[in-house]
């Protein structure tokens, strides 16, 4: 892979919180190719939602380098290079769905029509047509949280950060979500970063899990997922599937994720 | 929706029967029994027949004079003029106030104990002073009403300040960071996320605000030596309360219902801005 196919290059990056001396991450080295579906998984309080913010800048790292589309973090990010979903949707309750869309286009100077074509294209790519002009409060769930996907792939950036953004949902909601944002991220040709507590999921929708340990947060290992693309429900049942599984756990274990009794999370890594 | 509608009005009905009824009662009860507190006793002075005070605001209020009513109706609208532009003016005043203080933790942390203590200060002190400083700069269409509707104001913005500030920091702290991701500048995030956030609480406030606005004006009317207004009508039949307390009674009831007026307002008001899920209004 060429130098100008990386999405994101991270460089012997670390974050030390100042205020209570906690090292959330040290040393994290890891290039993120175009096209690319990268999970980040760990246990609690191994820094990867921390990762994932430092990526979009919306904290910065202690040391260390963070390239985003060819440029520091900071420009990319006001250039509207990526787009984020958190676990709750963080819905705006006084917009309806189409303006909650419609935000960051409006956000970034897009004239009314343009902002209304495209809303009408994405409402589609969720399957929420016909839900334009509901509030947020009258729909499930799982329906807010497409609405929420919507409006960061609204302005198609290059990446797309997701923390844990299927961890509040029911695990059949999940699954069928699993499979539409596959199905959305072939047609939108974005990168994706995916921060998850699942296993399973980090293995159905990846082309590269990586595995990080806690206290501090590093990069334990990576594994290279391959199954076929594009991927089905069916694949779930694939003893490859259940293969990677078991390489995913056993990288985990090895950096000390896996053990039952997990500290409590640390405060500031969810700031 | 019709049945709701019907169901809300018999509530009222209802109600407004029981405190009739509590009221009566009370009376016929004192003055059965005779009943004592110090000084006070329940007779028709202290404590006329509610169909009496009703009946009162027919009556003309002195010979071949207007009817009562019709001379509390205008005081009511000059009272309500002077407390609705107190109330716009403390409102956008207490608004500006708490948009200043969101943005710099300096000047809230140094400001806000003054504005507190602001209200400490009895109204009834500050309103001569009001009169004083204000009237001579007035314009002559302004003049003496202006003035009480400076002091309405005086206690209109204080809670409109406390809860917007309050409503202002109420964003999500995750919604202020999607707004980072879209390089919004803070003009934007004030606009687009902040203010509508802070809608809620400043509906609150303006709820207490509606009914103190009014109460402000009645109050400031008196060291303004205003007469047109409830103020100089509660002072005049003041006067009178030995041989028509009525008058007095159905003076307090017209300021009360100008009081409720502002309230629903409010609250008409809120309804048309505030979109929010059900449980989110207050």
């Amino acid at each position: 892979m060429s130098q100008s196919e990386q999405v994101v290059s991270l460089r012997d990056v670390s974050k030390t919180f100042e205020r209570t001396g906690t090292s959330a991450l040290e040393g994290i080295e890891l290039e993120i190719g175009r096209r690319e579906f990268i999970s980040l998984i760990g246990p609690s309080g191994c820094g990867k939602s921390t990762l994932l913010r430092i990526v979009g800048d919306l904290i910065q790292p202690s040391s260390g380098d963070v390239v985003v589309n060819g440029k520091p973090a900071h420009q990319a990010r006001l250039d509207r290079d990526y787009g984020i979903v958190f676990q709750d949707a963080v819905l705006y309750e006084w917009r309806t769905v189409a303006k909650n869309i419609g935000l960051p286009l409006e956000m970034g100077g897009w004239d009314r029509r343009r902002r209304q074509e495209r809303v009408h294209e994405m409402l589609e790519l969720v399957e929420l047509t016909g839900f334009a002009d509901h509030h947020p409060w009258q729909l499930s769930g799982g329906m807010q949280q497409r609405v929420s996907i919507a409006r960061a792939l609204s302005f198609s950036p290059a990446l797309l950060l997701m923390d844990e953004p299927f961890g509040a949902l029911d695990e059949m909601t999940r699954e069928r979500l699993n499979a539409e944002l596959l199905g959305i991220w072939a047609e939108t040709g974005s990168t994706v970063i995916f921060v998850t507590h699942s296993i399973a999921e980090a293995v159905f929708l990846s082309t590269r899990v990586v595995v990080m340990s806690p206290r501090p947060g590093r990069i334990s290992g990576v594994v290279e997922i391959d199954l076929p693309q594009p991927r089905t429900n069916e694949l779930r049942e694939d003893a490859r599937f259940a293969e990677l599984i078991r390489d995913v756990r056993r990288v985990l274990r090895r950096g000390g994720g896996l053990d039952e009794h997990e500290e409590p999370l640390p405060v500031e890594e969810r700031v | 929706m019709a049945s709701l509608v019907a169901r809300r009005v018999g509530t009222f009905v209802a109600v407004l029967a029981a405190l009739w009824g509590l009221w009566e009662a009370f009376k016929w009860f004192g003055e059965a029994t005779e009943f004592r507190l110090g000084s006070f006793e329940v007779n028709d002075r202290t404590l006329p027949h509610l169909h009496d005070v009703f009946a009162e605001l027919g009556e003309p209020s002195r010979r071949n004079g207007p009817t009562l009513i019709s001379i509390l109706d205008d005081a009511a609208l000059f009272t309500a003029k002077e407390a609705a532009a107190g109330f716009a003016l403390g409102a956008t005043f207490g608004f500006l106030i708490a948009i200043v203080l969101v943005h710099s933790g300096l000047l809230q942390r140094s400001l806000l104990p003054y504005i507190v203590a602001s209200q400490t200060v009895p109204i009834l002190a500050i309103a001569p002073m009001v009169v004083v400083w204000v009237n001579p700069q007035l314009p002559d269409s302004l003049k003496g009403w202006g003035a009480v509707a400076v002091i309405a104001a005086y206690l209109t913005f204080f809670p409109v300040t406390i809860n917007t500030l309050r409503g202002l920091q109420s964003a999500d702290p995750r919604a202020i960071e999607l707004m980072r991701s879209y390089a919004a500048s803070r003009w934007r995030v004030l606009w687009k996320l902040r203010v509508p956030a802070s809608m809620p609480y400043l509906f609150a406030a303006l709820k207490i605000s509606a009914t103190a606005s009014v109460v402000g004006a009645i109050i400031g009317e008196l060291p303004a030596s205003i007469t047109e207004g409830l103020g100089g009508a509660i002072l005049n039949f003041n006067q009178y309360y030995a041989s028509a307390p009525t008058r007095l009674w159905a003076t307090n009831l017209v300021a009360a219902a100008l009081g409720i007026a502002f309230f629903l307002a409010v609250l008409a008001a809120e309804k048309v801005v505030v979109r929010r899920a059900p449980e989110h209004v207050a």
